[in-house]
């Protein structure tokens, strides 16, 4: 079984700061890691790799920083990394960054893919299913549990607001799962060790299977219009009133906050 | 691509087990703001089966026209069966803008959507705008945020259509219904391609109430020291369940064994952001404060004029809990009958 995890390197959003005079994002000292949910997709691919014996091959794309956040793929217990770095993808939004994996993809072996569920920075969760269109695979998100079954299916968890649903899938998919659900594992001493002997393979758009127009900016139907450090919130009314008065205080606030 | 040719404001009115969904009617109250902007339709697209009697309803909330799709395949969420059928309406009506909730289903379905149509889609969004190009037309302004909150962004799809943006939940504010408001209901028969369902569904399991995630909890009653007890807390549970939400606890009465680890909200708790966050008895220690901060309405109730939870509410009552939370719950019980 041929398991390719789709990960990304992003800036720790709990570490980031705002810069209250200029009101842009500190970014310096702040560390970089991998995406948690992603995370939590290696760890799914390396408990079937433990189970059945699959080969993991973990895929980034990014500037070549994220050769780091590769090398702990492998000492978790990845099999091989592949970086997509290219000046070509510059600028890519969520739609031309899947097109640009799919291109990847469609240059691998694979049974499985599995991404995580959304990246802390963009938080947008959708990459993994843009990507599963792009190579026509159908689609679980929000995966809590997968589970190969004695017939080759997978039969899978996924967590909804209000219920679970079980699906049973046939043959090749794409999974987008949640860091909840997998607990990662630590990097092993001699996995360290190996990782820095391992190749982290770095390819640029002329290896995968794409065309270059609808790479980076240009492939982007999105674009930033501005960007903005959120309002401050203005300081709040504090009442000290009869509790009739208080209720009808909070009953009333409730009522123009379109809570009730 | 002709952006001229795209016209009106299509909404996904998400329904489950034949509810529709609160987020459908917030997101016909944006779509009319927006359309009425624009000078032209609100559109909802209404999927599932068993439901096409519903569809004055989502007209009463705003909707000029609904596209019913009334059949078996889509008794069940699935993304591949919804995305054919949204897909082939999309298609086929060429709509300007497309909204979705931010839901499992719709944050599911839209990047799906998305990708096939080729077009910008903008998640999560908490503001939508209208604004004027420089080629005299106008596009949809989606604000969202991003980093972790610490930031917003505006996205815009200069180039492409439809522009699509899935919508957070309690964003929005629907329109008040207006009972036998007219509109036009169309049927729809979508095209399925069948050789493309390769996921079953083998089971739903529904989510246990007391296993619930706190930290998706859109109201969180949170209680702290002040509480006391567990029964200091059934009053809490109590004005929870009026409302439609959770209770949660600072650690103080987690550490005492009030309260289950799994519903302590701090620094060693979880991170919440509930849209209402009402603060009963808990003065606001910073670890717990990191946990709670970014709610979008924050109500604290303690008897501690100086307690610290107050610098970050938004509504602060100097008082006694123990009155004030069953009295509360009593009024907004009277409320929520109406």
């Amino acid at each position: 079984m041929n398991i390719i995890v789709c990960i990304k390197q992003v800036p720790d959003t709990t570490e980031i700061k705002i810069d209250p005079v200029k009101g842009t994002l500190i970014r310096e000292g702040v560390p970089s890691i991998m995406n948690p949910d992603d995370k939590g997709g290696l760890e799914l691919a390396l408990k079937m790799k433990d189970q059945f014996g699959a080969h993991v091959t973990v895929i980034s794309m990014g500037p070549p920083q994220a050769d780091v956040m590769l090398r702990e793929a492998f000492a978790m217990g990845a099999d091989r990394a592949i970086l997509l770095s290219d000046r070509k993808f510059a600028g890519a939004d969520t739609l031309a960054t899947s097109y640009a994996l799919s291109g990847l993809c469609r240059m691998l072996d694979y049974d499985l893919i599995i991404a995580g569920r959304q990246a802390i920075d963009g938080d947008t969760a959708q990459v993994g299913p843009e990507l599963a269109e792009h190579l026509d695979l159908p689609q679980i998100t929000y995966v809590a549990d997968a589970q190969l079954m004695d017939n080759g299916h997978l039969l899978v968890h996924k967590e909804n607001e209000d219920s679970v649903q079980v699906l049973e899938v046939e043959g090749k998919c794409l999974l987008t799962v949640l860091a909840s659900a997998f607990e990662p594992r630590y990097m092993s001493v001699s996995g360290i060790i190996d990782a820095y002997d391992k190749e982290v393979e770095v390819w640029g758009a002329d290896k995968i299977d794409v065309e270059e127009g609808k790479l980076g900016l240009a492939g982007s139907p999105t674009k930033v219009f501005q960007s903005f450090p959120k309002a401050m919130k203005a300081p709040g009314e504090v009442h000290e009133v009869s509790e009739e008065e208080a209720v009808e205080l909070i009953v009333n606030k409730l009522k123009e906050k379109h809570i009730i | 691509m002709e952006k001229k040719d795209y016209k009106n404001v299509f909404v996904f009115a998400e329904q489950r087990e034949g509810v529709i969904q609160p987020v459908a009617f917030e997101l016909l109250g944006k779509a009319r703001d927006l359309a009425d902007v624009l000078g032209e339709k609100v559109v909802a697209m209404f999927l599932g089966y068993g439901i096409k009697d519903q569809a004055q309803t989502l007209i009463e909330y705003g909707a000029d026209e609904v596209v019913v799709v009334d059949t078996p395949e889509l008794k069940d969420y699935l993304s591949e069966q919804y995305s054919q059928a949204v897909y082939q309406i999309i298609d086929e009506r060429k709509p300007n803008i497309v909204l979705y909730g931010a839901t499992t289903i719709g944050r599911d379905m839209a990047p799906r959507l998305a990708s096939r149509l080729k077009a910008g889609l903008t998640a999560d969004c908490t503001k939508l705008e209208i604004q004027p190009n420089k080629e005299g037309g106008e596009d949809l302004h989606s604000t969202r945020p991003a980093f972790g909150g610490n930031l917003m962004a505006t996205i815009v799809c200069p180039n492409t259509r439809p522009q699509m943006s899935t919508v957070r939940p309690g964003v929005m504010q629907k329109m008040q219904r207006q009972p036998g408001r007219n509109g036009v209901v169309t049927e729809f028969a979508p095209k399925f391609d069948t050789s493309k369902f390769k996921v079953k569904l083998v089971k739903t399991i529904k989510a246990d109430k007391q296993m619930a995630d706190i930290s998706e909890a859109k109201i969180l009653v949170s209680g702290g020291r002040g509480v006391h007890n567990k029964e200091g807390f059934d009053k809490l549970q109590a004005l929870a369940d009026v409302v439609g939400g959770q209770v949660a606890s600072s650690r103080a009465m987690v550490d005492n064994g009030v309260m289950p680890h799994e519903c302590q909200v701090g620094q060693t708790g979880k991170t919440v952001r509930p849209n209402l966050y009402v603060a009963c008895g808990i003065s606001g220690a910073i670890q717990h404060l990191a946990g709670m901060e970014e709610s979008d309405f924050i109500i604290a109730i303690n008897k501690d004029k100086y307690a610290p939870i107050f610098s970050v509410a938004d509504l602060g009552i100097v008082g006694d809990l123990h009155k004030i939370v069953p009295m509360l719950t009593e009024r907004l019980k009277k409320e929520m009958a109406q």
